[in-house]
């Protein structure tokens, strides 16, 4: 994973660019290089996914029998509430930021990112905002207990837990919005000569509508959290019905964003599984003018949805229709996405490498994941099911399953790339069952507790759900520490083994693929020539 | 599962044709193997617009699954036939307007079709109009309060708050057969009356819900909602808080116990008689000692969620009462902020919960409890004479 590591091997390839600026420590502080941050983003991103992984082991741990056993259920409430918005902002964001610092130039045939020291500063702001949201835990009163959704009036009664949290969201808002703006400029303006937007890669394609939508609602939820900060301490009463608000108000700010959100962090993992299965199926993706269509429509509708979030909140009937009927139709443009991937596999020549394993999990799952969505988004149905364990299974599946297994199908995927080497297939499979295996005992079981009536964020349940709670518990702790593998495979594959090529796919395309592997610390200084035969479609 | 197939919905079951036929039976052994110790469906119906949603749940699981088995066929065709490893060579085809137009119509038709049934569903479950008996439950932190608004029962209020003893919860004891989905006063309601109920909360959102009727709705702090239901069978139904709702989020049931018109009747009547009974004189003049005694029951049940048997509360969302300023200062500061709650905390106002003497009691205890050995007496007159102020 690690750029450094091209300095060890520099004797195999011409890498003459090391020679200046800072090293040790101050190279990593002070670095633009887009492969340096990418790095970084990425590492950051994995610790962020154990502490919130962690905490979801906390969870599962209480939830294995009823009864309190571990925790205190205002404790219990803090882990849900961090889990939540470390996994989301802390571990898959950052995730798919780290895949597109690496690959979007070494994809458009780009020498670097467009700010460069923007892209600095874009990343070391979230170290900061990772400090606040975990120290949070020490201060009196203990983190935020309020989900992630942070619905006032609940969140107005919180200690200073909840404003560190409100800063840690502001600061991680800045450096989304940065990182997006770099995105858009990079890509509309630094592509390789011949590379209309019509050929780009998806990957860059869904990086594009995924930047915009950063940029439109990510201000949006610093506003509703800086409502929140006056309302707190201030005496405002945007959110309080004594002084003429709302509390609902903030939901439909929240969820304004909210509902993009989900798109901003399933968008990238389509652009990624849209590279993998093609590679493994040794041909083109199938249908790349309707994926680009259907990627932007998926991201014009994400912002007129937002409302199905809030079914039993009150809103008015014919609300609730404009929703449903809205909310449906996201099924279309998502399900000529999963056509499309199952027809670029068919009468392929397939291969089962644990880029395309990973590929092919997401694509289960995140089917699963989608078509439960069709069945929240029936107003009457969503209405039984609102807050219990259906809607908890149902985000999973799209959240871990969607968007952490196409990662790792990135991950394994590139990282011949960044490190020069092969990782271990045979780990690398191992890892892909343990995961797959064990996230389904961990969450298939959620949606019959979810039928059955089991709300969520509760520390203790009733004696019915036991068992399937013991097996969403033994599913979960399988899946927790089957992730350290990844660990292992990638030292392995940072310190040695098989030397990669610099296509190391056969069946891959791409200008990423033209320079060698590692890719040397600056590549592309003079724009290369776009070769149509790389052309995604 | 084994529910779905009603008569309601046989035009969409002759859709699936055989191959449905085949699931059917497929899943309809898996879920009678299943069900022996496992509930993997919705909670059995009570009231029509729960068997409606009960219905369109079974037709949208259907679709799902049929969706899900069209699309992985033909995956694992392809995985199967078409390896590398078996020597496949791979085909150049990467666009067809045909194929792209038709799986755009077909999911395009699919929708409009369950969207029928979802739109009459929905529309039904939201008509609250020509209610027969309304009643009021309000959410506190971390109780349900009921109050019947019109019938027999008008005026009839009271609290509904888990029953099930601490040492189960803590392990301490075997858990009963009803473990957190008991209450001391479950609400009651006569079968097949139509209930509209009317929604609000005391502090935060709370959401009223119970999964047998398919009711839930937001009790919103400062603005009343409404929902309805009309039970079709006697029997008692439970339900949970929905919405987090601070520590003990999931310690706040529903229980709604649905009874014959006679029993109703008879129970209005009980209720009546016990509110009568209860009515104090709000001039008597207590006692120290009587007083204490009355301020801790009322404590325990009231206060010591957030403010704790010891008194050393959670700080510094539920501050200590123990040698704390307020208590141990002015009693009209601390009867004030009793009836009257803080703004901005997680502190309620009290006094439409308790009445002049339950609050003089809780007040008195307070400032006589643990190290506050104040030995003051507060007379009900006195908390009277402070509210509206």
């Amino acid at each position: 994973m690690q750029a450094t590591q091209a300095a060890g091997h520099a004797g195999h390839h011409d890498d003459a660019s090391h020679g200046h600026g800072p090293t040790g420590l101050m190279r990593w502080v002070t670095t633009t290089n887009h492969k340096d941050i990418g790095t970084m983003y990425l590492w950051f991103s994995f610790v962020m996914f154990l502490v919130g992984g962690a905490m979801s082991l906390i969870i599962r741990a209480e939830l294995l029998s009823p009864g309190l056993q571990y925790v205190s259920p205002e404790f219990y409430n803090q882990m849900l509430t961090l889990h939540a918005l470390i996994m989301v902002f802390g571990a898959i964001m950052p995730a798919f930021v780290g895949f597109a610092n690496w690959m979007i130039p070494l994809m458009i045939g780009a020498p670097d990112m467009a700010f460069a020291r923007m892209n600095n500063w874009s990343f070391w702001l979230l170290p900061p905002a990772a400090i606040l949201l975990t120290a949070s835990l020490f201060v009196p009163g203990g983190a935020a207990g309020t989900g992630w959704t942070l619905y006032p009036p609940l969140s107005v009664q919180m200690g200073m837990g909840m404003d560190m949290a409100i800063f840690a969201v502001h600061i991680l808002g800045m450096s989304s919005i940065m990182g997006s703006i770099n995105i858009v400029t990079t890509i509309l303006n630094m592509r390789a000569p011949g590379m209309s937007l019509m050929k780009m890669p998806m990957f860059c394609w869904t990086w594009l509508v995924t930047a915009f939508l950063l940029i439109a609602s990510m201000p949006i939820l610093a506003g509703a959290v800086t409502m929140l900060l006056t309302d707190r301490h201030f005496g405002t009463s945007f959110f309080n019905a004594a002084g003429g608000g709302d509390p609902v108000l903030f939901q439909h700010i929240f969820w304004f964003f909210g509902h993009p959100e989900v798109y901003i962090i399933a968008l990238p993992a389509f652009g990624v599984v849209s590279h993998v299965i093609p590679a493994f199926s040794r041909k083109h993706l199938f249908g790349y003018t309707s994926m680009v269509y259907a990627i932007a429509a998926i991201g014009l509708i994400s912002f007129f949805v937002w409302a199905h979030h809030m079914y039993v909140t009150g809103i008015p009937l014919t609300g609730q229709l404009y929703f449903m009927y809205a909310t449906m139709l996201i099924a279309i443009p998502t399900g000529v996405k999963v056509f499309n991937w199952v027809t670029t596999m068919w009468r392929g020549s397939l291969s089962f490498e644990t880029p395309m394993l990973f590929a092919l999990g997401f694509l289960v799952l995140f089917t699963i994941g989608g078509l439960t969505g069709l069945v929240l988004a029936m107003t009457a149905v969503d209405i039984q099911l609102q807050d219990t364990y259906y809607v908890v299974a149902h985000f999973h599946y799209v959240m871990v399953a969607g968007a952490l297994f196409s990662a790792y199908a990135g991950l394994y995927f590139w990282l011949p790339k960044w490190t020069g080497h092969m990782y271990n297939e045979g780990l690398g499979k191992l890892h892909f069952w343990l995961s797959m295996i064990f996230f389904n005992i961990a969450f298939f079981p959620q949606h019959f507790l979810g039928l059955a009536g089991m709300p969520r964020r509760i520390p203790d349940y009733a004696q019915q759900f036991a068992d399937f709670n013991l097996m969403s518990s033994i599913g979960s702790f399988g899946f927790g520490f089957s992730q350290l593998l990844v660990l292992v495979v990638v030292f392995q594959a940072i310190r040695g083994g098989a030397r990669a090529e610099a296509r190391p796919w056969d069946g891959a395309r791409g200008l990423e693929w033209t320079v060698p592997s590692p890719a040397p610390h600056h590549t592309f200084e003079d724009p290369p020539v776009f070769d149509p035969a790389e052309a995604h479609a | 599962m084994a529910h779905c197939t009603n008569r309601n919905r046989d035009r969409n079951r002759l859709r699936f044709g055989p191959k449905g036929l085949v699931i059917a039976g497929l899943l309809g052994l898996f879920s009678s193997i299943a069900s022996a110790a496992w509930e993997i469906s919705l909670q059995n119906p009570v009231t029509a617009t729960a068997r409606h949603v009960y219905e369109l749940h079974s037709l949208l699981l259907w679709v799902i699954v049929v969706i899900f088995i069209g699309v992985f066929a033909v995956v694992t065709w392809s995985i199967i036939f078409h390896r590398k490893s078996r020597g496949h060579e791979a085909a150049d085809f990467h666009d067809n307007t045909t194929v792209e137009i038709v799986w755009t119509i077909v999911p395009t038709l699919i929708l409009i079709a369950i969207a029928f049934p979802a739109t009459s569903t929905l529309v039904q479950m939201r008509d609250t109009s020509q209610p027969e008996l309304t009643i009021k439950a309000t959410g506190y932190q971390w109780k349900w309060g009921y109050e019947y608004v019109t019938g027999d029962a008008a005026g009839v209020k009271y609290m509904s708050v888990l029953s099930t003893p601490r040492e189960q919860i803590e392990n301490k004891s075997p858990k009963g057969e009803n473990y957190l989905l008991e209450v001391d006063h479950p609400l009651v309601v006569p079968v097949g009356k139509k209930v509209r109920m009317l929604l609000t909360a005391s502090d935060v959102i709370h959401t009223w819900s119970v999964p047998a009727f398919a009711v839930k709705a937001d009790a919103v702090p400062g603005f009343l909602r409404d929902t309805w239901f009309r039970a079709e069978k006697e029997g008692t139904y439970r339900g949970q808080c929905s919405e987090l709702c601070g520590k003990d989020h999931g310690f706040m049931p529903v229980v709604v116990e649905v009874v014959s018109a006679e029993k109703y009747a008879d129970w209005v009547a009980d209720r009546k008689k016990e509110m009568a009974a209860a009515a104090e004189d709000p001039a008597k003049v207590w006692k120290l000692d009587e007083q204490v005694a009355r301020g801790e029951k009322v404590y325990a049940a009231t206060c010591a969620a957030c403010h704790q048997p010891s008194g050393k509360g959670l700080p510094p969302v539920f501050p200590a009462l123990d040698g704390s300023k307020i208590v141990k200062g002015p009693k009209a500061a601390h009867l004030d902020i009793v009836l009257k709650g803080k703004p901005g905390t997680a502190m309620a106002a009290f006094g439409a919960q308790l009445s002049d003497t339950d609050i003089a009691a809780v007040v008195a205890y307070e400032r006589n409890a643990w190290t506050n050995k104040l030995g003051e007496v507060i007379q009900p007159a006195e908390v009277k004479a402070l509210r509206g102020k």
